[in-house]
């Protein structure tokens, strides 16, 4: 008998087609569908519940190929599905790093057998991610990469930069920057200000960001073409973009949740679950990308997971590596911050960042509940108050400053393509 | 009276006024070992004291040895070229061996800013920070304000200017930590590179001509520049250095005669100092060293909790 689906007594909330209604919403064949199409075989009661499209996140470190002791492609997307996520993009910083279609066909060989939520590749900017030559952008879209970048990286070259936005223009791909001015960060490790005089650590101007991504915006003008500012942090960043969107540049701006709920002043104890690149700054600075998330300056909210190992991290602080895991706790935050906190954005809007803005981005068939569209679904229920447990994440590292953490909101199951692949546990 | 309940000590900025004042009183009842015949007390005897230095240095290293000895604790040393890390061994890895040795105190000098406080919070041997990076050396700062505090009796209402490298100084922040919460008026000078004007957000003045603060001088404190190395983007050369900042034998005249003027070593003469100047009668400069070794025996008792302090 064919499976049929209907979620009943939700709030449907689907940006891309513009709908906040209570509504049942229907599946089949794992697609949404109308309701006419026969009698359900499982009903899902979403009483109380948001049913949205699923999330998705576009910047992810699966570590796979060649750092599964980090993380591998099921752990990553098991910890996706848990924070609400249906579809993630995978950064191209792996072991060999994701520059060929050799390697994006690997990758995506291995999701399709292991990944409980659907997985899209980046490929890099340049081969090794070395900043010099352009990888082949032409064989790593047949291969089926959504986006380029080398993320974790920054081309310090403007000449190659600004090939890298040309070329990429004839397939139709956007360029995502992690945007730091290596000459100007050199090895600083936390925001530079108060809190790195104090603790004697190198500190990373926010003008190591701000420099990088008026490059882009003057590059993406002269190419007239886009790119997309990566895990922005810094006040200047924002005002930046601001001013060059309104002048429509096709600039755009990612957020990470931690950037918008810490500050530079939790280094104090020297813990290395606090260091991340970019890192993380003031006051001034979360206040800022707020008001740039409000006023539609960022339009894109992501994790930057990045899972490294218990023995990598608990090291000296200027040894250690950057980056936090992030996929379970960013939803939460977010909502906490933006909407319950701040009330900065509604409910729809913080869901369309996370559906309708990136599946726009980076042109993906997703993150609507248009009929006939994938059913990747989200339930989220709103008013749940939480706590978050780093033992009892789904991801191989627990590398989080959230631990013992109390949020308001959360995803609480998961669909892929019609099929519950996690559920909040009762 | 014992207002000093830590196993470690990884840095002054985490210390309240009673607990600095604490551990300078300590060290005033040991100083007078030093002045015996015999300058042994067996406040540490059958403790297992290690001097973990990840960094090069004699004196800071020779001092801790001393302190040790003259508390009766048996002493080794392990440098950077004979230690494991250069194996690829974790400082973690390396720490929990020492314990595993039995170590009852660790004195870590490191090149990572928060390392001491990485150990103590691991391991439950006494850490005692002996330099981390440009973060902390608290015992240095301790022997400085210790000897201010010998001089003039008193902390409170002193200006003190510590003059130089700041930026990459442990010395300068312990200083700047413990002489501000003892109530003392900290002014920074040297070149905007090296003592950014955002240091004042931490309760200091910065200030970058040298002779505008020689005459209200109770402290001049001059730190060791440096120049061959990573501080080139800095200041143009130890020339102009010595030009702006130097305490050469003019600007020295114009210290009030009780200024003191110190140095954490080793000192550059013709450098930062004039070498007459360091010679002269208002240098305190080897009563700090010997200072350092009361000061660390204090840190040393206070911290790994030994028994017979003289009276």
């Amino acid at each position: 008998m064919k499976k049929i689906t209907r979620i009943v007594n939700g709030r449907v909330i689907d940006p891309a087609n513009r709908r906040d209604e209570s509504a049942d919403l229907w599946i089949a064949n794992g697609q949404i569908t109308t309701a006419q199409v026969g009698e359900a075989t499982e009903t899902i009661d979403a009483s109380g519940l948001v049913v949205a499209p699923g999330l998705i996140d576009i910047h992810v470190h699966l570590r796979e190929p060649g750092q599964s002791h980090k993380e591998t492609i099921a752990s990553g997307t098991r910890a996706a599905a848990a924070g609400g996520f249906t579809t993630i993009v995978a950064m191209p910083n792996t072991t060999p790093p994701a520059d060929s279609a050799a390697t994006i066909t690997w990758i995506k060989e291995k999701a399709a057998r292991e990944a409980c939520v659907n997985v899209l590749c980046t490929g890099a900017i340049s081969k090794g991610l070395k900043g010099e030559e352009l990888a082949p952008f032409g064989s790593l879209f047949q291969a089926g990469v959504v986006a380029l970048t080398d993320d974790g990286h920054c081309i310090q070259n403007h000449e190659i930069m600004r090939r890298a936005v040309e070329y990429a223009r004839m397939f139709g791909l956007t360029v995502m920057d992690h945007c730091q001015d290596y000459s100007i960060v050199g090895d600083g490790i936390m925001h530079e200000g108060e809190w790195s005089l104090r603790l004697g650590l190198p500190g990373w101007p926010r003008a190591g960001e701000e420099m990088i991504v008026a490059r882009n915006i003057m590059l993406a003008e002269l190419c007239d073409s886009p790119i997309h500012c990566q895990h922005i942090s810094s006040s200047g960043s924002v005002r930046l973009i601001r001013e060059a969107r309104a002048r429509g540049v096709k600039i755009s701006g990612e957020v990470c949740a931690h950037h918008i709920a810490l500050t530079d002043a939790t280094l104090a104890a020297f813990d290395t679950n606090f260091k991340m690149n970019p890192p993380l700054r003031t006051q001034e600075d979360i206040d800022a990308i707020i008001k740039g998330i409000a006023d539609g300056t960022l339009t894109i909210l992501c994790s930057d997971h990045a899972p490294h190992a218990s023995y990598e991290k608990e090291v000296e602080i200027d040894h250690a590596p950057f980056g936090i895991t992030g996929l379970e706790t960013q939803f939460a935050i977010f909502h906490d911050v933006l909407v319950h906190q701040r009330e900065a954005i509604d409910l729809p809007r913080l869901i369309a960042l996370f559906t309708s803005e990136p599946a726009a981005l980076l042109k993906l068939d997703r993150g609507t509940l248009g009929i006939g569209a994938p059913a990747d679904i989200v339930l989220i229920d709103p008013r749940l108050d939480w706590t978050f447990d780093k033992d009892q994440s789904a991801s191989l590292s627990k590398n989080t400053p959230f631990h013992g953490h109390n949020w308001r909101g959360r995803a609480v199951r998961t669909i892929v393509r019609g099929e519950t692949v996690w559920s909040l546990p009762t | 009276m014992s207002s000093w309940k830590r196993k470690d000590l990884t840095g002054l900025d985490e210390l309240d006024a009673d607990e600095i004042t604490f551990l300078l009183d300590t060290a005033r009842a040991f100083k007078g070992v030093g002045k015996r015949s015999l300058k042994k007390v067996p406040a540490l005897r059958g403790k297992t004291l290690v001097n973990f230095f990840v960094e090069p240095s004699t004196r800071t290293r020779t001092s801790f040895e001393i302190a040790a000895m003259r508390l009766s604790a048996d002493v080794v040393n392990i440098s950077a070229t004979a230690s494991s890390l250069q194996k690829g061994e974790t400082l973690k890895d390396t720490a929990l061996n020492l314990q595993a040795l039995q170590a009852d105190i660790i004195v870590l000098r490191h090149s990572s800013p928060g390392s001491s406080r990485f150990l103590a919070e691991r391991l439950e041997s006494s850490i005692i920070n002996a330099g981390d990076g440009a973060h902390e050396h608290p015992t240095q700062g301790l022997l400085d304000i210790f000897t201010i505090r010998e001089k003039f009796g008193r902390i409170e209402g002193l200006n003190v200017s510590i003059v130089g490298d700041i930026l990459f100084s442990r010395v300068a922040r312990s200083n700047i930590f413990g002489l501000l919460k003892l109530g003392a008026k900290v002014t920074l000078v040297g070149p905007s590179t090296l003592v950014p004007k955002s240091f004042e957000k931490l309760g200091v003045r910065v200030i970058h001509r040298i002779d505008d603060v020689l005459a209200e001088a109770d402290v001049v404190n001059l730190l060791r520049i440096q120049h061959e190395r990573q501080r080139k983007e800095y200041f143009p050369g130890l020339g102009e250095y010595v030009a702006l900042f130097g305490l050469t034998k003019a600007r020295a005249a114009k210290l009030k005669p009780s200024c003191l003027i110190m140095h954490p070593g080793p000192i550059n003469r013709g450098i930062e100092i004039d070498s007459d100047v360091a010679d002269g009668a208002q240098s305190v400069i080897l009563e700090q060293v010997t200072n350092g070794i009361a000061v660390r025996m204090a840190v040393l008792y206070s911290c790994a909790g030994g028994a017979g302090v003289p009276s």
